[in-house]
């Protein structure tokens, strides 16, 4: 898999190639932007103005972020075993079940303990929706792409029969629950800075956050300081390897999906704590799909996953500002970005290796004669 | 005689809902017999159905329609293989990329083009693949049995169903009776060997792409010029993972992939039928769970039939001439 002889400096490597990568994938929706008769850069600066311009904008910013970190780091918890879980999607609709469960059952009586065994019952219900594709793939050799995909569907089914019938508002008409008792909610940012008597404006950017930025510290942990993150690691380079050193690759697989299952039905403590304060159907909006481009923007890295979310949660922002600014502009354009993301980033990332290791190998050569 | 009219239903619209699947899943066939792993051909059936629905709309001839799906569908497979081949890229989240990217691409330019909001225009008949009555359908209607399969069953189906159900055999005489069918499958399993027999195997696979563009697109433009009329956002609707999957079941042959498909459309023939129906102690069943039923059967039969012993020895692993 290598794209040269060459050994590349670090700072090559894990910074020069992804942004190049990165900003050819940026070039391509400029191209697809001036293709719709719009201006690239006047767009870009709608966008960052959007995203950037008013304290509400930052907050929706770091909101949109928040649901990206947790499917981000999803994705890649996978990806570092060696498998692809595309399911995000339905697991984060079933963790928005969990949640929603944990809430009405213990919300009235105790709105605080209600929450804290709402955001487990969320990486529960998330970690158990990825429990049955994890056990097909470990164990019969089912695809797991084909599974998770097949998971998303029935996941929306069975979320659409719940809002319709047993969990639906009580004499309502749309696909959502009743709202969630007093008190149960994660506070918000403006109330938080309130409290400290600094004025913020009002948006959704929550304690979520917060969880989110946890989350992706505790990854790391696991996977650079524990024997744990090691074994997934060499599964996921060579699992014959691993085999042989004596790993039980079926279980590493299981548990790593369904770690990664739990990360993504956490996205719900975000949409549902966070904003809604009620169950809704399709709360996920595909935000389960664009942590694959996260996932591969930030080299499967925490901290790079945290950057990407950001860099998305720019992009969903300030993409809505555009699409009211510009007419031919909707929010699909963002879903061809993060396509493209994934193909250069994630589908090419040798693309530019060649050229930047000949380039590299020439002045080095220079400076040592 | 209600049973019998039921069943006679059920295998029509089993043959009508087969043929975009029949042919996503020949186009997954040759991709991976030649040792590339397809998962993007949901993206490509999207894009070729927008390409489809947007050129007979303009155009108002399907044909037209047909022959700009199987192109915008050729160039997403060029696509593929320059990622796996050239670039040696992971086949997996190419075909992904793929995926989301169309997803997004299809309903901005319908958005851009047509302004409906994302999807195109509603085509009329004379833009679409309609039905075409077979010869002699008309008068062998009322011979009794015959008449119900041949006139009812066979007959009164759009060109691109009878083209799908064509393909598989055209397919399995490329594969397995020419030169170059055999190369292919060579390609699949021991790189190695073809290159060392002088043949390219970077030619071939890109070979292998064009046929699963072409499959592919026509699949696509079967969507939204002949069982549907225009494009509508995810029209697709998982149905290339379902390809995917009948393909796997299929065993990676011509014959048993269209069985599967056959299986998985009668499940979606069904669903459709279920709705509303009242059963008999459990009543009606909701219609989210009958939406679910191609999805859960899919998973059901993955789990059954591992799919590893049978897969092309070379799928999804990138040629690395140097080695």
């Amino acid at each position: 898999m290598s794209g040269g002889p060459t050994k590349l400096p670090g700072i090559l490597e894990s910074v020069l190639i992804p942004f190049l990568n990165i900003l050819v994938a940026l070039f391509v929706s400029g191209l697809v932007v001036l293709a719709l008769g719009e201006d690239p850069f006047f767009a870009l600066g709608l966008l960052i103005e959007g995203a950037f311009g008013y304290q509400e904008a930052i907050g929706y910013t770091f909101y949109y972020a928040t649901n990206f970190i947790f499917t981000g780091l999803a994705v890649s918890v996978a990806f570092h075993a060696g498998h692809f879980n595309i399911g995000g999607e339905g697991q984060a609709m079933l963790g928005g079940l969990g949640l929603t469960l944990a809430v009405f059952w213990l919300g009235d009586t105790a709105p605080v303990l209600s929450v804290i065994v709402a955001i487990f019952g969320a990486a529960l219900f998330g970690a158990g929706w990825a429990f049955i594709p994890a056990w097909l793939q470990a164990y019969r050799g089912s695809h797991v792409v084909i599974t998770t995909i097949m998971f998303n569907f029935i996941a929306s089914a069975l979320l659409a029969y719940l809002l319709v019938g047993p969990l639906q508002r009580p004499g309502g008409q749309m696909p959502e629950s009743s709202d969630f008792p007093e008190g149960v909610g994660l506070m918000q940012f403006h109330e938080l800075m309130e409290a400290v008597g600094i004025n913020f404006e009002q948006s959704p950017l929550n304690l979520s956050f917060l969880i989110a930025l946890i989350a992706a510290a505790s990854v790391w942990f696991m996977l650079a300081r524990t024997r744990f993150g090691y074994e997934m690691r060499v599964t996921g380079q060579n699992s014959d390897a691993a085999r042989f050193a004596g790993v039980s690759v079926p279980r590493v697989t299981v548990i790593a999906l369904m770690m990664s299952g739990a990360l993504a039905g956490m996205m719900g403590l975000n949409e549902l704590l966070g904003e809604q304060l009620r169950l809704i159907g399709n709360f996920t909006l595909g935000y389960g799909f664009v942590g694959i481009a996260v996932a591969f923007m930030g080299r499967n890295h925490p901290l790079g996953i945290v950057l990407a979310a950001i860099l998305f949660g720019i992009l969903y922002q300030g993409g809505a500002e555009l699409a009211f600014e510009m007419p031919n502009i909707t929010r699909d354009l963002i879903v061809v970005i993060q396509g493209l993301v994934i193909l250069f980033a994630g589908g090419m990332p040798y693309l530019f290796r060649r050229p930047v290791a000949a380039l590299y190998s020439r002045f080095a050569l220079k400076g040592e004669r | 005689m209600e049973f019998i009219t039921d069943i006679l239903l059920l295998s029509d619209s089993t043959l009508r809902i087969s043929a975009p699947l029949i042919l996503a899943a020949l186009a997954g066939l040759c991709a991976e017999r030649a040792g590339i792993v397809d998962i993007g051909l949901e993206g490509k059936m999207l894009a070729a159905a927008f390409g489809a629905a947007s050129a007979a709309a303009v155009t108002g001839s399907p044909w037209i329609g047909l022959f700009a799906g199987i192109l915008v569908s050729v160039m997403l497979a060029l696509l593929h293989g320059y990622v796996s081949i050239h670039q040696r890229g992971n086949q997996i989240v190419s075909g992904m990329a793929i995926n989301i990217m169309v997803a997004g691409l299809a309903p901005t330019l319908a958005n851009a083009w047509f302004s409906l909001g994302g999807q195109t225009p509603l085509l009329d008949n004379g833009a679409r693949f309609t039905a075409i009555d077979l010869p002699f359908a008309e008068a062998l209607e009322d011979v009794p049995v015959v008449g119900a399969l041949y006139s009812d069953l066979l007959s009164g189906h759009s060109l691109m169903t009878y083209l799908a159900f064509a393909m598989v055999p055209v397919i399995a005489w490329i594969l397995y009776k020419t030169r170059f069918g055999l190369r292919l499958r060579a390609v699949g399993e021991n790189p190695e060997a073809v290159d060392t027999a002088g043949i390219s195997v970077t030619m071939l696979r890109y070979q292998a792409m064009v046929m699963a563009g072409v499959l592919c697109g026509m699949s696509g433009s079967a969507l939204s010029t002949a069982l549907g009329a225009g494009f509508i956002r995810d029209m697709s609707a998982g149905k290339g993972f379902l390809a995917l999957a009948a393909m796997i079941f299929g065993r990676w042959k011509p014959v048993p992939t269209l069985l599967a498909c056959l299986l998985f459309a009668f499940v979606d023939a069904l669903q459709g039928r279920l709705q509303g129906v009242s059963f008999p102690l459990i009543g009606e069943i909701p219609v989210q769970f009958t939406i679910m039923l191609p999805y859960v059967i899919t998973v059901v039969i993955l789990a059954g039939f591992a799919g590893k012993m049978d897969a092309p020895r070379a799928s999804g692993i990138p040629y690395e001439k140097d080695r």
